[in-house]
């Protein structure tokens, strides 16, 4: 039997965008172990783990998939359709980085040169850091909801994605520095993979600059 | 005329039978749509909805389902064309309660959310208008009876929002919620009560005080409201400072702990919604069967004076009770899986508006739909960013099938309204 009043309560989008940033988190965050695993020269640790990583962001994409259904446009939400689907791809990107990134290093098993290691390291956990940051606000969504999107709650997430911006700014510098240290020995080194190098940097750098975003956007909603 | 009195007794007792079972009827399907939103948060089980709802459907329909009752019996239809040919007001009823009970019967089969006061209100304009004659519905009390079903969503919806602002404001937004939700929620149960108290006295009450020779002033009757709700807020005060903070829930969810304070409140306002619905919908189900047994009681005579009879609202608050037992259970039960969306802090909120609205329009005499202003008020707290999603699509859906059912209860009471006339008249 239809019930009329209780049909009007739609399953709530909330819960499901956490679930899809903590598994995009999880994502991103297997790279720190990849990279370690590159570096030891352990390629066969560096195959699963950058099928981990695939497996990850498959699942990712299901849950964001999952969710775009359950948000048809006859929906009623506290917050715009648009800005909740356009963080979902913000958050989705995340993943999908974290996995070219994997997937390019792998594909060319890609060593950098070994004075450069310590601060690539440094750089990937700087933007895993971000990535972390901005779960750590999408966490917040929920309570967003239950003070309405305003106040303190709103307030906390604001610092949290002020936090999220320095870190951001930190992986800019780290970034800097990185390729600073490859250019200085970049004629020494065969030039196919240098540039690749640069590239895999630029995709590090990416991904918190996603995690930036995903803050961003989450900035605007409370904005409203 | 003659033969209806010849045989009053078998007459009246197919009126209760028709009356009862058009409470069972309303206990058994509006019933889950006052107490769902309270399983719904779970701030009840399915268990404790049943006796709750119960005993406050119960309290309501027999202490304030009085004045709705009346209106229905005879508010709606204009008695002073009746007064040569009081059978036909007797074979209007009863096809009124068939029509708006069939009506009810065939949607539910076929899943359509129905309001029982829309299809009662359409089956006695139906039979009056097409039956009679159109002169013998009283348009101006229907019009503002229709205006009041436009009205008390709109009411209940901006209740809602502020009450939900106020929560954000008072205790959400504040830097220690839990301390502030244990000072504040009472006072939101104070007012469930004092609406509660202040609506059942003035005008539940109001006969049972006039047979006793009490007259009460207008300050003692808001010192008693204002006494149950104290005592009410009282009681709830001492339930919730045994509530302990769950540090551990509350890191997951930061309002974890404070959201038990409010299930306190959902609690007591659930109580209001029952006791809304049954002062409001009772009258459904037996305004028709006070019609009846008034109009055969006092040989014909429609003009004359009186209370609806006690027993009368007695026959439709057991048929509530009953029917929302061996049925309305059932209904609820696949809500409780349902909606987990709503959270206590919010449904209070929703409850509380709609509560107030209905009890007070139940005080006021009119026949509104109580699902439709717990609508209204859902939307309130969804204007207020309060709920994560609602279905607007299921919004159209119920006024739809609230339209429709207007002219489906005024068809088919037509229709049984000639086969009494033929049955009957000779």
């Amino acid at each position: 039997m239809a019930n009329s009043i209780l049909d009007l309560f739609a399953s709530s989008p909330i819960r499901p965008m956490q679930d899809h940033m903590a598994k995009v988190h999880e994502c991103a965050s297997e790279l720190k172990n990849f990279f370690k695993a590159t570096i030891e020269g352990n390629w066969e640790q560096a195959d699963q783990l950058k099928t981990r990583i695939r497996e990850l962001e498959n699942e990712a994409d299901d849950l964001k998939h999952d969710l775009r259904m359950h948000l048809p446009k006859g929906l009623f939400l506290p917050v715009a359709r648009t800005d909740l689907l356009a963080l979902l791809s913000k958050q989705d990107k995340i993943a999908n980085i974290a996995r070219d990134i994997s997937g390019l290093v792998f594909g060319r098993k890609m060593q950098f040169p070994a004075g450069v290691n310590e601060d690539l390291m440094g750089l990937i956990q700087r933007s895993i850091d971000a990535s972390a940051q901005a779960f750590k606000a999408i966490n917040e969504l929920d309570e967003l909801l239950a003070t309405g999107f305003r106040g303190r709650e709103a307030s906390l997430v604001e610092e949290m994605i002020d936090q999220l911006d320095m870190i951001e700014n930190d992986t800019d510098d780290l970034q800097r520095e990185l390729l600073f240290k490859i250019f200085e020995q970049e004629n020494e080194l065969p030039p196919v993979q240098v540039m690749f190098m640069y590239k895999v940097v630029q995709q590090i750098g990416d991904l918190a600059d996603s995690a930036q975003s995903v803050g961003s956007r989450l900035e605007m909603m409370i904005a409203r | 005329m003659d033969f209806i009195l010849q045989n009053a007794d078998t007459f009246i007792w197919i009126a209760v039978a028709f009356g009862f079972l058009m409470a069972f009827g309303v206990g058994a399907n509006d019933v889950a749509n006052a107490m769902g939103t309270s399983v719904g948060a779970k701030a009840l089980t399915l268990k404790q909805a049943i006796f709750v709802a119960a005993i406050f459907e119960f309290a309501g329909a027999y202490l304030a389902g009085g004045q709705v009752t009346q209106t229905i019996r005879k508010g709606i239809i204009d008695s002073a064309y009746f007064e040569g040919t009081p059978e036909l007001l007797i074979f209007g009823m009863m096809a009124a309660l068939l029509a708006a009970g069939v009506w009810l019967v065939l949607a539910s089969k076929f899943g359509w959310p129905v309001s029982t006061t829309h299809s009662i209100i359409g089956a006695i304009v139906g039979f009056a208008a097409v039956g009679v004659s159109v002169d013998a519905v009283s348009w101006g009390k229907v019009g503002s009876i229709v205006g009041s079903w436009v009205v008390t969503p709109f009411i209940a919806g901006a209740i809602a929002f502020l009450i939900v602002m106020s929560v954000q404001k008072l205790i959400l937004n504040r830097s220690n919620p839990f301390a502030m939700a244990k000072r504040y929620v009472p006072f939101y149960m104070f007012l469930t009560g004092f609406v509660m108290a202040l609506v059942t006295i003035m005008k539940g009450l109001k006969h049972i005080f006039q047979d006793h020779d009490i007259n009460l002033s207008m300050t003692e009757t808001y010192l008693i409201a204002i006494g149950f709700g104290a005592l009410i807020a009282v009681i709830g005060a001492l339930v919730i400072s045994r509530i302990k903070v769950e540090e551990e829930a509350d890191k997951d969810y930061h309002f974890y702990s404070v959201e038990k304070v409010f299930t306190v409140l959902m609690i007591v306002t659930a109580c209001g919604m029952a006791f809304a619905h049954g002062s409001n919908d009772v009258a459904n189900a037996i305004g028709p069967l006070a019609a009846i047994v008034s109009v055969i009681q006092n040989g014909g005579d429609i003009g004359a004076k009186a209370v609806v009879d006690p027993r009368i609202l007695l026959v439709g608050a057991i048929g509530i009770v009953i029917g929302l037992i061996v049925l309305g259970s059932r209904v609820m039960a696949t809500i409780g899986q349902k909606i987990t969306h709503l959270t206590p802090s919010r449904g209070f909120a929703a409850e509380l508006a709609a509560a107030s609205t209905v009890i007070i329009a139940s005080g006021a005499g009119l026949p509104i739909s109580t699902t439709q202003t717990l609508v209204g008020a859902v939307l309130g707290v969804g204007m207020a960013r309060g709920i994560a999603a609602l279905n607007l699509g299921v919004v159209r859906n119920i006024l739809v099938s609230w339209v429709v059912t207007l002219p489906a209860g005024a068809i088919l009471s037509v229709i049984f309204f000639f086969i009494f006339k033929a049955l009957f008249s000779f």
